[in-house]
């Protein structure tokens, strides 16, 4: 038999909104420092085309000297602090200084997670994919290690994985003679969570949310505030995009 | 004369070495080392035949379609299947996985890349941190 829900009592994702909203209130009038995560999907129910996951990053809050983003993707997927040119970088910040004005700016980049990826473009056995719900990956199972989607993304995004892996978290295969990139944290977006970057930041200068979902978060500051995508001049539609650049 | 007794002998041996094993039941088993063996996905027999199917079938609905957990997922077997000692299915003589392939002579692939040890890794946030 069947459970019928109880329409009387509120819902988890009912509560948890209006618990965001009460600290909102707090805070400032229209903006809320914590984001409200998503109802995880049912287990066993593919990702859908409804939702588009992306990211905002307020490079106005991002600090110059802080890189927790960077050392929680470390921690959550497994790879080790970049200390050659060569080695994995999933995540990175970068500093920008205009040279006239003197204004410098910290943000962190990663994969852009484009909705034309030229990644999945130039991938000769397919292992370049865009997810359903817009998370650019790669399967492995079929990543022969060409290395033309590293070249293909303006972004500098993917790296290579030179040497054998032990360490990996359960969570994250990752091994030698694949390319690799940020997944957004696909494994944690899969039971409703978001990106161990966006949790990790001291400022909450990053915001995970649904773009596709008018009253996200996300939605709702992209909808409010003068935000830019990297190289919009590509037309590549990143879900990634920056405020205050 | 010599050079036949050379064929012959080991040949006959061999026959001989088959049949005895055969006759007795004793034909030369892996020995893995399991922390519980349960028959949650197929019987044994099954799953011996079968396994590559089921991961290969899963992998592709998990990479692409984000479907993960259950009873099915590698991390799901990996959980049961980890030898008491070591608690891992390969990198050990008698781990699960490595001792049948060794025996079989198929090569394994899956932990190139995947995790083999249970409970192991880098992991450090799991279902325990809650969400914001």
């Amino acid at each position: 038999m069947n459970a019928i829900p109880d329409r009387t009592r509120p819902t988890r994702r009912a509560l948890m909104i209006g618990g965001a909203a009460a600290l909102g209130a707090l805070i400032a009038p229209g903006i809320r420092l914590v984001e409200v995560a998503a109802a995880p999907r049912p287990q066993g129910e593919p990702v859908s085309s409804k939702v588009r996951w992306g990211l905002l990053i307020d490079a106005n809050r991002c600090d110059p000297d802080c890189r927790e983003c960077v050392v929680a993707c470390e921690n959550e997927n497994g790879w080790p602090q970049a200390k050659r040119p060569t080695d994995v970088q999933w995540i990175r910040k970068v500093d920008l200084k205009d040279r006239k004005s003197g204004r410098a700016v910290s943000l962190p980049v990663m994969c852009q997670h484009c909705a034309e990826p030229p990644c999945v473009d130039v991938c000769p056995t397919g292992a370049s994919f865009k997810r359903a719900d817009g998370i650019v990956l790669v399967d492995r199972h079929s990543c022969i290690g060409c290395r033309y989607c590293m070249m293909a993304c303006p972004y500098k995004a993917r790296s290579f994985v030179h040497e054998p892996v032990t360490t990996q978290n359960p969570d994250v295969p990752r091994g030698k003679g694949c390319v690799e990139s940020c997944t957004l944290c696909v494994h944690r977006i899969d039971r409703g969570d978001g990106p161990a970057c966006a949790k990790a930041c001291p400022t909450q200068a990053i915001v995970f949310g649904d773009l596709n979902d008018p009253d996200s978060e996300i939605a709702r500051r992209v909808r409010e505030v003068r935000t830019v995508q990297l190289r919009a001049d590509l037309k590549l539609d990143p879900g990634v995009r920056y405020a205050g650049l | 004369m010599r050079r036949t007794g050379r064929i012959v002998l080991p040949a006959l041996l061999a026959g001989a070495m088959s049949l005895v094993a055969t006759a007795a039941g004793r034909v030369p088993q892996p020995a893995y080392d399991v922390d519980k063996s349960t028959t949650c996905v197929a019987p044994p027999a099954e799953m011996r035949r079968t396994h590559m199917d089921l991961l290969k079938h899963r992998r592709d609905e998990t990479v692409h379609a984000g479907v993960r957990g259950g009873k099915t997922s590698l991390e799901a077997c990996i959980d049961c299947h980890a030898g008491k000692a070591g608690g891992t299915v390969t990198g050990r003589p008698g781990a699960f996985c490595e001792a049948c392939h060794a025996y079989a002579g198929v090569r394994l692939d899956c932990f190139e890349c995947h995790q083999p040890q249970r409970g192991a890794g880098t992991k450090v946030s799991g279902a325990e941190v809650p969400a914001r």
